[in-house]
């Protein structure tokens, strides 16, 4: 028997029209996004917000325009402010280029690295630091009080056929290419996360940084790697997995809405979520992700790029099984959503 | 010839003509001021503007045409040059108006050098700084703008609705208007100039051209017909003539050429002629062809009767004469129109054909949803004709003919229709006509000064008394005169039902517009909506049964469409010569769309299937 429970009485009906209402639920408020998003008056826009990030997210970008990473901390660093900014500056990364300046010399094909005590001093980098980051360097390695001198090993060391005639042509390019890589050569931190803040939270303190390296964040002993999170919903269905980026597409989805003060019953944002992933990954919402996943042709020629999707049929001799709502409006039937799918189960047998 | 670019001096003034580099000087500053002074002394046109930009250390000369430029009064040490002796002499018809301008007390000045003036709007308030004064503070509302009374009591986008919405006042457009033919034209039947004027409107004597008319305005409800901008109308004042307008429309047709010598001709058509529209079509058409003036015409009667030579070569006959069949082309008025037939002319076209012009014109009596505005952006539709002996009243059996709702005055801020009730109630009870020009009309004291005179309220409120009880009303309600415009959207020329109608060839779906008795577009946004709703069976109503619903023939062997051979009266597949065929029910536009593939060397096959 049935129960009349509230449960049994907030179910939704078969063949109601759910995706439809989503996206309406969804669109509505967000004709109304359109108009006020794009500018924060007097304030600096440091991540998109509103239409844009909305976009961003259903569109499964790969990097959103500005990645932003929370990291949480194990509780006994997580206390203090102080404890939680030193292992903020241990992961916030810092380049040569921070602390030194490094400088190409053509002439006698050699990297200067001019260690800078001010730039250092101020981001806690000593010259020991730089020197160690630096041992990996292929070539000689010169060091006096301030500087370092690298001396490029040359790429025909390991050729002996043409020795000279190598050194000569390739160095003088081979030096600037590697001055950059001496640049870019990280100090201290973890690649991919900049600037990072401690921000107190509800119970305690955190790291806010740019980028979303989870990995490498959780390298280090002091992160709680089961409480790392990012916008970048990519990275965290690469490290987490599908069920958690299912979830961070729910929470980024939210968060969107419920900063311009409108709210969206959360199941709207649920299914959208699940549609975009329950095949196992993150799919985006349009031509090249579910609408391109359709299983009509008609549907399918319907939406974008009639003739790729008709060609693309009539080569493979599909049949359009008509199962889809713009299908069989098309053909001219009845729609098989609410009461179109009613059918009489009990079939009319003649009296014996 | 290779030009070569004058380089900019440093510390010295560059000097540009029209834009372009001409040479450098010490003090561009005193030179502007030179150069001015001689345009004032007529060494120079008037019509050379001169800018100087400090900034840039920049003088501009400007000659060129394209210039927007407006006429100030010079004003020099604190004085303007238009001394009283020179208004005396200007009084004296001494001077006129291109005499200031030779003397340099006006001039004009451009955009850019604009930039350089320090303008005062009164004379009151000049100071040794001052270049230019106004030469009137109305001026800085444009024609438009300044016909309307009272704008400094308005807020501004108020003034410019009531700007846009005095362009579509029906009243006389052009004084000669017998004598010509517009397509379209309205001319009111007994305009009034405003009683609450402007001084712009009295010098472009718009009082000749007036559109609209002075009515009694009675600010409150009115049984909730008024709600939301609409507007209570006395019955009795409509059928006295208020607001009444003609309508005139022009038809024309033309005696058209075409390769080969033929031509069409304008006559009274036989009906041999292809496409006879039947002897009752033709019934107010003289000898000529041509409607007899004054024939009232009706839905889709005949204008002037032509006819045309045939579309192709017409075969030769048994006989070998080529027999000419001619094609009925005649002129009619559109369905859904009446009206008497004004006027007609015949001319030559500008290619040198004969050329006939057939002005039908219409009564336009105010209904219900025709729209009224006054001089405020207080634009309104007619929500209710009342009698006059069912409308409010005041102890001197004043009966209003507007009814307008209060709460459209508080949230829009025009004051301004509020001080034109008084100014307008005030000179209809003194018999002059009141001045609204902008800073400078007459005050709200003068106004109750007037009014007290002639013992009324100087708030402008009476007791009114309700119509259809006889009883008072219990609160004092503001009336007064407004002038009110009747605008150019007439429900009659809008107003539009289809339950059946034409369709389209090409999709067998209904027409659109209003001139095609088209349906109205049940589009993809509204389609997800009822598909949200779950109403299947009004979607398949709206999208097939009301619009291209076709049966088709479809072979059930290989799917294609298939025919009804009439000759053998058998259904037969075209493609494989199968006798198998169904009647299936679909829209047109999937038929239309399987042609379409089939263009595309892509055979479409419908698999048929039982009902499940």
């Amino acid at each position: 028997m049935m129960k009349s429970t509230k449960q049994q009485s907030l179910k939704i009906p078969a063949y109601e029209a759910v995706g439809v209402v989503c996206a309406q639920s969804i669109g509505e408020p967000g004709t109304q996004m359109t108009m006020r998003t794009f500018h924060y008056a007097g304030v600096a826009e440091h991540v998109p917000t509103g239409l844009p990030r909305l976009i961003e997210i259903v569109d499964a970008k790969k990097e959103p325009k500005k990645a932003i990473i929370d990291i949480h901390l194990k509780s006994s660093y997580a206390r203090s402010r102080g404890d939680a900014e030193k292992v903020a500056k241990e992961l916030a990364s810092v380049f040569v280029s921070d602390v030194a300046d490094v400088e190409d010399d053509l002439e006698s094909l050699t990297i200067k690295v001019l260690f800078n005590e001010k730039d250092g001093k101020s981001q806690g980098i000593t010259f020991a630091m730089v020197k160690k980051a630096l041992e990996s360097f292929p070539g000689d390695v010169k060091i006096d009080e301030t500087n370092v001198i690298l001396k490029p090993a040359s790429e025909t060391k390991t050729k002996d056929a043409d020795k000279d005639k190598k050194e000569k042509k390739l160095t003088a390019r081979a030096v600037r290419k590697l001055t950059q890589k001496v640049r870019d050569t990280i100090v201290r931190g973890v690649r991919g996360i900049h600037k990072a803040v401690v921000i107190k939270g509800a119970e305690d303190y955190f790291v806010r940084a740019g980028g979303f390296n989870i990995v490498g964040a959780s390298e280090n002993l002091a992160v709680d790697p089961k409480r790392i999170y990012t916008n970048n919903i990519k990275e965290i269905e690469r490290v987490y997995g599908i069920e958690a980026a299912r979830n961070a597409i729910v929470r980024e989805i939210t968060d969107v809405m419920n900063m311009q003060k409108l709210y969206v019953d959360v199941r709207h944002i649920m299914l959208i979520a699940d549609a975009m992933t329950y095949a196992g990954s993150v799919k985006s919402i349009g031509r090249h992700g579910l609408s391109g996943e359709k299983i009509g042709v008609l549907g399918r020629a319907a939406f974008e790029e009639t003739i790729k999707h008709l060609i693309n049929a009539s080569a493979f001799s599909e049949e359009e099984k008509l199962i889809g709502v713009t299908e069989n409006i098309i053909v001219g039937q009845t729609v098989p959503v609410g009461t179109g799918k009613i059918r009489l189960v009990m079939k009319h047998t003649k009296k014996r | 010839m290779v030009k070569r670019r004058r380089r900019k001096a440093p510390d010295k003034t560059t000097i540009f003509l029209n834009g372009r580099i001409v040479g450098n000087h010490p003090d561009g500053k005193s030179l502007a001021s030179r150069l001015r002074e001689r345009r004032r002394t007529n060494e120079l046109s008037n019509q050379v503007n001169i800018y100087y930009n400090q900034k840039l250390n920049e003088l501009h000369i400007l000659t060129d045409k394209g210039r927007v430029r407006r006429p100030y009064i010079v004003v020099e040490n604190g004085k303007s040059r238009l001394t009283p002796e020179i208004l005396v002499r200007i009084k004296n018809n001494e001077l006129n108006w291109n005499h200031l301008v030779k003397m340099g007390i006006i001039e004009y000045l451009d955009a850019q050098e604009e930039e350089n003036s320090f303008v005062a709007i009164s004379e009151s308030e000049l100071t040794p700084d001052h270049t230019h004064l106004e030469v009137d503070p109305s001026n800085i509302f444009g024609v438009v703008a300044g016909v309307l009374p009272y704008p400094e009591h308005n807020s501004s986008p108020r003034i410019t609705m009531a700007c846009a919405m005095a362009k579509q006042s029906l009243g006389i457009y052009a004084t000669n208007f017998g004598a010509r033919y517009d397509t379209r034209a309205y001319i009111m039947y007994y305009p009034q100039q405003p009683l609450v004027q402007t001084s712009i409107y009295r010098s472009l004597n718009l009082k000749e051209k007036a559109a609209g008319q002075n009515c009694v305005v009675a600010l409150t409800s009115y049984h909730g017909y008024n709600m939301a901008d609409a507007i209570v109308v006395n019955r009795s004042s409509i059928d006295r003539g208020l607001h009444r307008v003609a309508m005139f429309k022009t038809y024309e047709t033309e005696e058209r050429m075409y390769p080969g010598g033929q031509k069409d001709k304008i006559e009274l058509p036989t009906p041999e002629v292809v496409g006879y529209r039947g002897e009752e079509s033709y019934r107010y058409l003289a000898e000529d062809g041509i409607v007899m003036p004054e024939s009232e015409v009706n839905g889709k009667d005949v204008l002037v009767g032509k006819t045309s030579p045939p579309r192709f070569l017409e075969e030769i006959s048994v006989f070998g004469a080529v027999e000419e069949k001619k094609r009925e082309s005649s002129l009619s008025l559109k369905s859904g129109e009446k009206g008497k037939v004004d006027s007609v002319m015949i001319t030559e076209g500008p290619s040198g054909n004969r050329l006939v012009k057939v002005r039908v014109r219409s009564v336009k009596v105010p209904e219900i949803g025709d729209k009224l505005a006054s001089r405020h952006g207080q634009k309104g539709v007619i929500g209710l004709l009342v009698p006059q002996e069912d409308m409010p009243f005041t102890k001197n059996a004043v009966v209003p003919d507007l009814v307008v709702n209060p709460h459209a005055i508080p949230s829009r801020m025009t004051a301004g229709h509020l001080l034109e009730t008084l100014g307008g109630k005030a000179g209809a009870l003194g018999g002059m006509l009141m001045d609204g020009t902008a800073f400078a009309g007459s005050t709200e004291e003068q106004f109750q000064e007037i009014l007290k005179q002639n013992g009324f309220q100087e708030n402008g409120e009476e007791i009114l008394y309700d119509g259809l009880t006889g009883k008072q009303i219990k609160a004092k309600i503001f009336i007064g005169n407004v002038y009110y415009q009747r605008l150019h959207h007439l429900v009659s020329n809008k107003m539009h039902v289809r339950s059946r109608g034409p369709v389209q060839l090409l999709t067998h779906q209904p027409t659109e517009g209003r001139a095609r008795e088209g349906g109205l577009r049940f589009g993809e946004m509204e389609r997800d909506c009822l598909i949200g709703y779950g109403a299947s069976m009004l979607i398949r109503e709206r999208l097939l049964e009301e619009s291209d619903k076709t049966v088709q023939l479809v072979c059930t062997d290989c799917g294609s469409i298939a025919t009804h051979d009439y000759a053998r009266n058998r259904d037969i597949c075209p493609i494989c010569q199968g006798e198998n065929v169904e009647p299936v029910e679909i829209s047109y536009a999937f038929k239309l769309l399987l042609d379409e593939i089939k263009s595309l060397y892509i055979f479409p096959r419908i698999i048929l299937k039982d009902k499940g």
